[in-house]
């Protein structure tokens, strides 16, 4: 049974044959397009470790069925830099100290980037550390996390206003 | 995970008739489907894909002011609908206390409702489960059960229904809208989840080839919006199942209680509605007595299946709490933990 899908990734279209309806998102990106930055933690949702943008939202691509995003618009952490300038999240990310092992961060980074796209978090910790609970981080990161995305988010903010005067 | 057929249907009607088939299975985010499927508990030969299915991803309005919520709207997008979110506050924040942000994004709302209990034996072939494999028998029963049902259970089964959002659904009467091989009905929220008794492996009241398309809350439901709680014990502080959890509403008229809704979740198979304890609060003033004697009604029949006798007097005073930080209002802002009890804010009390 061969199934078809058109997806954009990283900006780039791709139309990709499945073999195996059972491929998950997270299985395409790795074994079929070599996009190795996105990692496989606990493959159960539980980890957040395979966290990447659908359409602009993050999900854990673990639990994502490949052949069910025909259409879909995806992002993972290769695409998230600017040539070699690296995207704010991810400037803040080595600024806070905010990983130990760096297992987690491909997801944390995702995940901190959706966060501040949804706008639901505003400059409370407390609301950070509650929105970033889907990612696990064993080496104990945390306190470095939420610095991490609390100045993204000052980051990007700034950026939005010279780009919207400008 | 077992090879299966991927279909993917263009409408409402071809998606029934593709699920009507013997071992098939509807696949909306799968947040849930495709975990049991790694682990073998599910395993359909047919997948039948509702995601693309046009018109089921809107939040509609009638004119009376009741709602009605298509079955792939996704959690956090109704969490976040103003309008949703104001009307009914303690609906969003259950939704908001549920899974993770990632999770939240996919899982959609019919499948919220759909979603398998979380016991361990359930999910581990290798255990006794009636549930998974009728007859086999229930390793839960003497297994590490603290967190198991404490009412509507049978000797054959122990298991609750884990999700949050049916919660304060139950309370305020939402039905779900089901499409299937004999046409379109309705089936109360409150009656969609069944108790084991001794067919626990029928889940829910839905025929082969059903689907839930939409879920309505009724217009009256809005009298509520002033003085809704949702509160969910967890054993952590985010992203975790509930210990017991409690969906209270109440409508004040005149400093009284003109109208209560109380409803427990992971206390049961399904949604737990506590009408006799509504009844009871009904003309009286808010006071502690009164939620206290209420909390005691909603608990009246409950029995510990295992290790969780303390989930009753949980339930209990999360009931009677809950009623408590209801009758004060809802809160003006989504508190930052959403139907945590442990407020963050200075000076509150967290002690039960």
């Amino acid at each position: 049974m061969s199934l078809s899908i058109s997806i954009t990734l990283n900006g780039r279209p791709h139309d990709i044959a499945l073999d195996d309806p059972r491929v998950t998102l997270l299985d395409l990106l790795r074994e079929r397009l070599d996009l190795t930055g996105t990692k496989k933690g606990c493959d159960h949702g539980q980890c957040g470790a395979c966290t990447v943008l659908v359409d602009g939202r993050r999900i854990n691509s673990c639990l994502s069925l490949a052949a069910s995003l025909d259409g879909a618009e995806i992002t993972t952490i290769e695409g998230l830099a600017d040539g070699e300038a690296l995207h704010p999240v991810q400037a803040a990310f080595i600024e806070h100290d905010a990983l130990q092992c760096g297992y987690c961060t491909p997801g944390q980074i995702m995940s901190a980037v959706g966060l501040i796209a949804e706008g639901h978090a505003g400059d409370d910790p407390e609301r950070v550390r509650e929105l970033m609970s889907g990612n696990i981080c064993r080496c104990g990161a945390y306190h470095g996390i939420v610095e991490a995305v609390l100045e993204a988010q000052k980051t990007i903010a700034q950026q939005d206003k010279r780009r919207a005067a400008a | 995970m077992n090879r299966f057929d991927f279909i993917r249907p263009a409408s409402v009607a071809e998606a029934v008739a593709a699920a009507s088939e013997p071992g098939s299975a509807y696949l909306a985010a799968g947040t849930n489907l495709l975990d049991l499927m790694k682990i073998g508990v599910a395993r359909p030969g047919r997948l039948v894909d509702i995601t693309r299915l046009p018109g089921l991803d809107r939040i509609e309005w009638d004119g009376d002011g009741g709602v009605r919520i298509g079955a792939l709207v996704r959690n956090s997008d109704l969490a976040h609908d103003e309008r949703f979110a104001r009307t009914f506050p303690a609906v969003a924040e259950a939704l908001l206390s549920g899974a993770s942000a990632q999770l939240r994004n996919a899982a959609t709302v019919g499948g919220n409702l759909l979603q398998h209990t979380r016991c361990a034996y359930f999910q581990d072939t290798a255990s006794a489960c009636n549930r998974r494999v009728p007859g086999s028998g229930c390793d839960a029963m003497q297994g590490e059960n603290r967190l198991h049902a404490v009412l509507g259970w049978s000797d054959q089964c122990i298991a609750t229904h884990p999700s949050d959002f049916c919660v304060p659904l139950a309370a305020l009467d939402a039905v779900a809208e089901v499409e299937g091989p004999s046409g379109r009905r309705d089936v109360a929220v409150d009656a969609l989840h069944l108790l084991p008794g001794d067919t626990p492996q029928a889940r829910n009241a839905l025929a082969p080839g059903e689907l839930v398309v939409a879920v309505r809350i009724p217009a009256d439901a809005a009298a509520f919006a002033g003085h809704s709680r949702y509160l969910k014990l967890r054993e952590r502080t985010s992203y975790a199942f509930a210990v017991v959890s409690a969906a209270v509403a109440l409508e004040m008229q005149g400093g009284a209680i003109a109208n209560a809704r109380i409803a427990l979740g992971a206390v049961a198979a399904k949604p737990w509605r506590a009408r006799a304890a509504e009844a009871s609060l009904e003309g009286l003033r808010p006071t502690a007595e009164a939620f206290a004697a209420a909390a005691d009604i909603a608990l009246a029949d409950a029995r510990p299946s295992g290790d969780n006798a303390f989930k009753i007097e949980l339930a209990r005073r999360l009931v009677a709490r809950a009623l408590s930080l209801a009758s004060q209002g809802t809160p003006e802002d989504m508190p930052a933990l959403p139907a945590s009890p442990f407020s963050t804010i200075p000076g509150a009390t967290n002690v039960a």
